[in-house]
């Protein structure tokens, strides 16, 4: 089997990873000849599914000794199968890196003969790239389950970040589709990754020079939707792990159909809208000051897919409002349904200079049909009489299904909502 | 009076600005032109600058700075003029004019900062190197073949950013000869400084690479079918810079086929929602769990098989004995370790004295699982969604009997009560508690003993099998 083909087999196998950002890492290493990382994303291409290829994301083998059921390469699926050699992967890397096709590398692996084993080789390639090729640009390693934390900090030397998959939200999904892991473990090894990223900081900042370790930090993935858990559930697990294992990023992959899926799978995808507001509820967590408590209203636990969790929170705490940008706190503006954290801040700095006024707000491209009842500008009082209406939430929701699914598409990216 | 002046640069611009501030020069008096312009008729008639006085230019914030750096990469012909009068603004009275985003001027530079600052991050992902080796009629070996290489790229930004985005590849790019070519400018790297160029058409450019055949085919495999978003895809990745990226050919093909495969993937669901558990009986004896298995469905080795292979013994069993699953003779005769592998377990129970009746003997599955060859059925291993399908049956029987003791014969029983990760090799012999038993051990498959080629390792494995069986005996 040529490279091609194992390119094909094993790029393939890798779509599944939603995990894409190159961003963390904010300089370069010392001594490198080709490859920065310069602390922003660049997304190289986009494929018609929308998502960016900002990284060479392939598996090493698909070979897998584990049989979870949401997983195309899980031992009892009929897929064919590939493994790349070492020097393989590290000539595509440079190559494409070469030509300015891929922001770096995120390798991930199916575990062949046992966990260490599997690390040993994720961690020969990034290693012959550092140490051989002088490459300097960014490098996401997959850690395996169950490897051994010596095999860890080694991988922590060479890789830029580290990830381990959640892969489900709750121990009774993974006991459901994936037997043989437990949440224990998983969290466990983040919890080993997040030890050695502090001791690595606390060291700097004592004024030694150790050696780097995942300077971008670690990520993690989750599956939505191939089981019933609700999104409350979901952000739960992912605040735990915001907060107890410091974790930079929670990527929330909607269940897609795979190939030669298990019969036990749900066989179509779940609405990708459920994973953009799982999206918008992260960014509501890690940059609004909200709690996950806060912003699953429904009754079902549920995100609403039909309006974004911001604007939900707002028509189901209509006590709140109306926030006078003039005068409120930067965590009150914050709450303000279309007013994003850019927009609080230069609502902040504005508003010493003079007292906003409702052309301003429109000015800054606020989405003002969403604010404009939660907010008291110099000019504009909605009154109480408004926030009050029981058809509000049909007044501020956006007009169209169309117009919405655009509308989500703008703030996935800029997080604005 | 009114001052004409012509600039290119943000370094012509900065200097002229800086001597209009200090001869207090006021935006209204003052006219910039640059390349693309029209030349204006009062350029020859421009008036003398008034005399230079000593005051020295007023700081700016280094916020404005940067803001004019980018500005002035942008094609509006107004913006020399804006950027003049808002530094005026800035050093007359207004100096936190930048905060106020929504000023007329803030706002209008904002809007050409970001339009600047999008076709740089555009430029960083956009440009798609070619190599480019010069071919060389000395078949010299001292020449290197590293310096005859060249990356070259064609690309075409909304405004005259190469120099803004240039440092950057010369940052990330730093051994490698690579040049990018633009309609309006052009900038080489040789690894040790930037060589800024004129302008080249998009004939000049090197047409193909031969790597660009793998880019193509990892695009195509890392996109997926089932979740396609066309509008998002071209948000992010103008259709005007699709011309110099090769991997934009595939799209109309990906879209086109999207649909099909989704509906192949989801046609093609492997494996089988059910599993034994929908043929339980509701009365938990061995002897109903027995006549019920007789209809299980649940997997499709009862298409081939003979019968099914119930597990054989008293029901006040102490011991479980699991092995993987029925073989030949087992299959014909309807009773779990009748063939050879049945014989050397019946030998090493003997051996210990232990009473055949007085344990309880099965397997993980109920079913023979072979390939014909001529007229041999070869054993095949059963794969692990026919072991989870059946694995409600021995559930059943280790609840019915509750045993002190399990002993799992080989890998497949092993890995089925231990899980996965465990290895029979490294961990035989060890009594260790699980959920199905406290007692739970593993040892080799008779089989695999049988089939031991080396007389000694047999002997030594065989040991072991016995040494291991006797554990079942403490309680």
């Amino acid at each position: 089997m040529d490279v091609r083909d194992k390119l094909a087999i094993l790029a393939d196998a890798a779509k599944y990873d939603a995990s894409c950002a190159s961003s963390g890492a904010k300089s370069t290493r010392a001594g490198s000849q080709i490859g920065s990382t310069e602390g922003m994303g660049i997304c190289h291409s986009y494929t018609p599914d929308g998502r960016c290829i900002s990284l060479l994301k392939i598996l090493l083998t698909n070979y897998c000794i584990y049989d979870c059921q949401y997983c195309v390469n899980r031992v009892s699926s009929d897929t064919p199968r590939a493994r790349f050699t070492v020097e393989e992967v590290v000539s595509l890397t440079m190559e494409f890196y070469k030509r300015n096709y891929v922001e770096g590398l995120f390798l991930s692996s199916g575990i062949i003969q046992n966990s260490d084993y599997t690390m040993e080789q994720l961690i020969a390639v990034a290693k012959t790239l550092r140490t051989d090729q002088h490459y300097g640009g960014y490098i996401h390693l997959k850690t395996i389950p169950n490897a051994s934390q010596s095999l860890i900090e080694e991988a922590g030397k060479w890789a830029d970040r580290l990830s381990v998959n959640i892969e489900l939200p709750t121990e009774g999904d993974l006991y459901k589709l994936a037997p043989e892991k437990k949440k224990p473990q998983i969290v466990s090894a983040m919890h080993g990754i997040r030890e050695k990223i502090d001791e690595t900081k606390h060291e700097q900042a004592s004024g030694f020079k150790p050696p780097s370790f995942a300077p971008a930090g670690q990520s993690t993935q989750m599956i939505v939707g191939a089981t019933e858990t609700p999104d409350l559930e979901v952000l739960k697990t992912a605040s735990e792990l915001y907060t107890g294992q410091k974790l930079r990023r929670v990527y929330y992959s909607a269940y897609s159909p795979i190939p030669h899926a298990d019969a036990r799978l749900p066989g179509q995808s779940p609405p990708l809208i459920r994973e953009h507001r799982l999206y918008q509820a992260d960014w509501l967590m890690r940059f609004y000051g909200f709690s996950a408590n806060e912003i699953v209203a429904e009754k079902d636990h549920n995100l609403s897919l039909e309006i974004d969790p911001k604007l939900a929170w707002a028509l189901a705490n209509r006590h709140f409002f109306p926030v006078d940008v003039n005068r409120a706190s930067q965590e009150e503006l914050l709450r303000i349904p279309g007013i994003g954290v850019r927009n609080v801040q230069r609502i902040v700095s504005l508003r010493r200079h003079r007292p906003l006024r409702t052309a301003d707000l429109r000015k800054l491209r606020v989405a003002w049909n969403r604010a404009k009842v939660f907010v008291l500008t110099a000019d504009h009082n909605p009154g109480v009489a408004d926030l009050d209406k029981l058809n509000l939430g049909k007044q501020v929701a956006p007009k169209s299904r169309q117009l919405m699914l655009f509308d989500a598409a703008s703030s996935a990216l800029t997080g604005e909502v | 009076m009114t001052f004409f002046l012509h600039v290119e640069t943000f370094t012509q611009w900065r200097q002229e600005a800086r001597a209009l501030l200090v001869r207090g020069v006021a935006p209204s008096e003052v006219h910039f032109s640059s390349g693309a312009d029209q030349p204006s008729l009062f350029d020859a008639a421009a008036p003398e600058m008034p005399a230079k006085s000593n005051e020295v230019a007023p700081t700016v914030p280094s916020a404005f700075l940067e803001m004019a750096k980018h500005v002035a990469c942008h094609r509006d012909a107004n913006r020399w003029e804006l950027l003049y009068r808002t530094l005026w603004r800035l050093t007359h009275g207004q100096r936190h004019l930048l905060e106020m985003s929504t000023d007329e001027d803030v706002f209008a530079l904002n809007q050409m900062k970001k339009a600047v600052t999008r076709d740089v991050h555009k430029m960083k992902a956009f440009v798609r190197f070619r190599k480019v080796v010069a071919s060389s009629d000395l078949q010299d070996t001292q020449t290197q073949p590293e310096a005859l290489t060249n990356y070259i790229a064609w690309h075409r930004p909304d405004h005259r950013i190469v120099s803004l985005a240039a440092p950057f590849f010369a940052r990330r790019f730093k051994a490698m000869n690579w040049t990018i070519l633009t309609p309006d400018e052009s900038v080489s790297w040789d690894q040790l400084e930037l060589k800024y160029g004129p302008g080249v058409p998009v004939s000049e450019a090197p047409d193909a690479d031969s790597l660009e055949d793998l880019w193509k085919t990892y695009y195509a495999s890392i996109f997926n079918p089932a979740r396609v978003k066309v509008a998002m895809m071209k948000r992010e990745m103008p259709v005007r810079h699709w011309a110099t990226l090769p991997e934009t050919d595939l799209i109309p093909d990906l879209l086109q086929q999207a649909s099909t495969r989704v509906s192949e993937m989801i046609a093609k669901n492997e494996g089988f929602a059910e599993t034994a558990a929908h043929y339980m009986p509701t009365d938990g004896s061995l002897d109903s769990l027995r006549s019920a298995a007789r209809h299980c469905r649940a997997c499709d080795l009862h298409q081939c098989a003979t019968q099914m292979v119930f597990g054989e013994g008293t029901p006040s069993a102490r011991i479980v004995i699991v092995g993987e699953q029925p073989g030949d003779r087992e299959d014909i005769e309807g009773r779990p370790f009748v063939g050879p592998a049945g014989q050397l377990l019946d030998e090493a129970l003997q051996t210990l004295r232990i009473d055949r009746n007085e344990v309880y003997i099965t397997n993980v599955v109920k079913h023979f699982k072979f390939t014909e060859r001529g007229k041999q059925r070869l054993h095949k291993k059963p794969n692990s969604r026919e072991i989870f399908a059946c694995r409600p049956w021995l559930e059943a029987e280790i609840a019915a009997i509750r045993p002190d003791t399990i002993l799992c014969l080989g890998a497949t029983p092993a890995s089925a009560l231990f899980g996965r990760d465990f290895r029979v090799t490294q961990r035989r012999g060890e009594v260790i508690a699980t959920d199905w038993c406290p007692r739970t051990i593993a040892t080799w498959h008779p089989a695999a003993i049988l089939r031991m080629p080396n007389p000694d390792r047999r002997a030594q494995k065989h040991q072991q099998f016995i040494a291991d069986l006797a554990l079942t005996l403490d309680q």
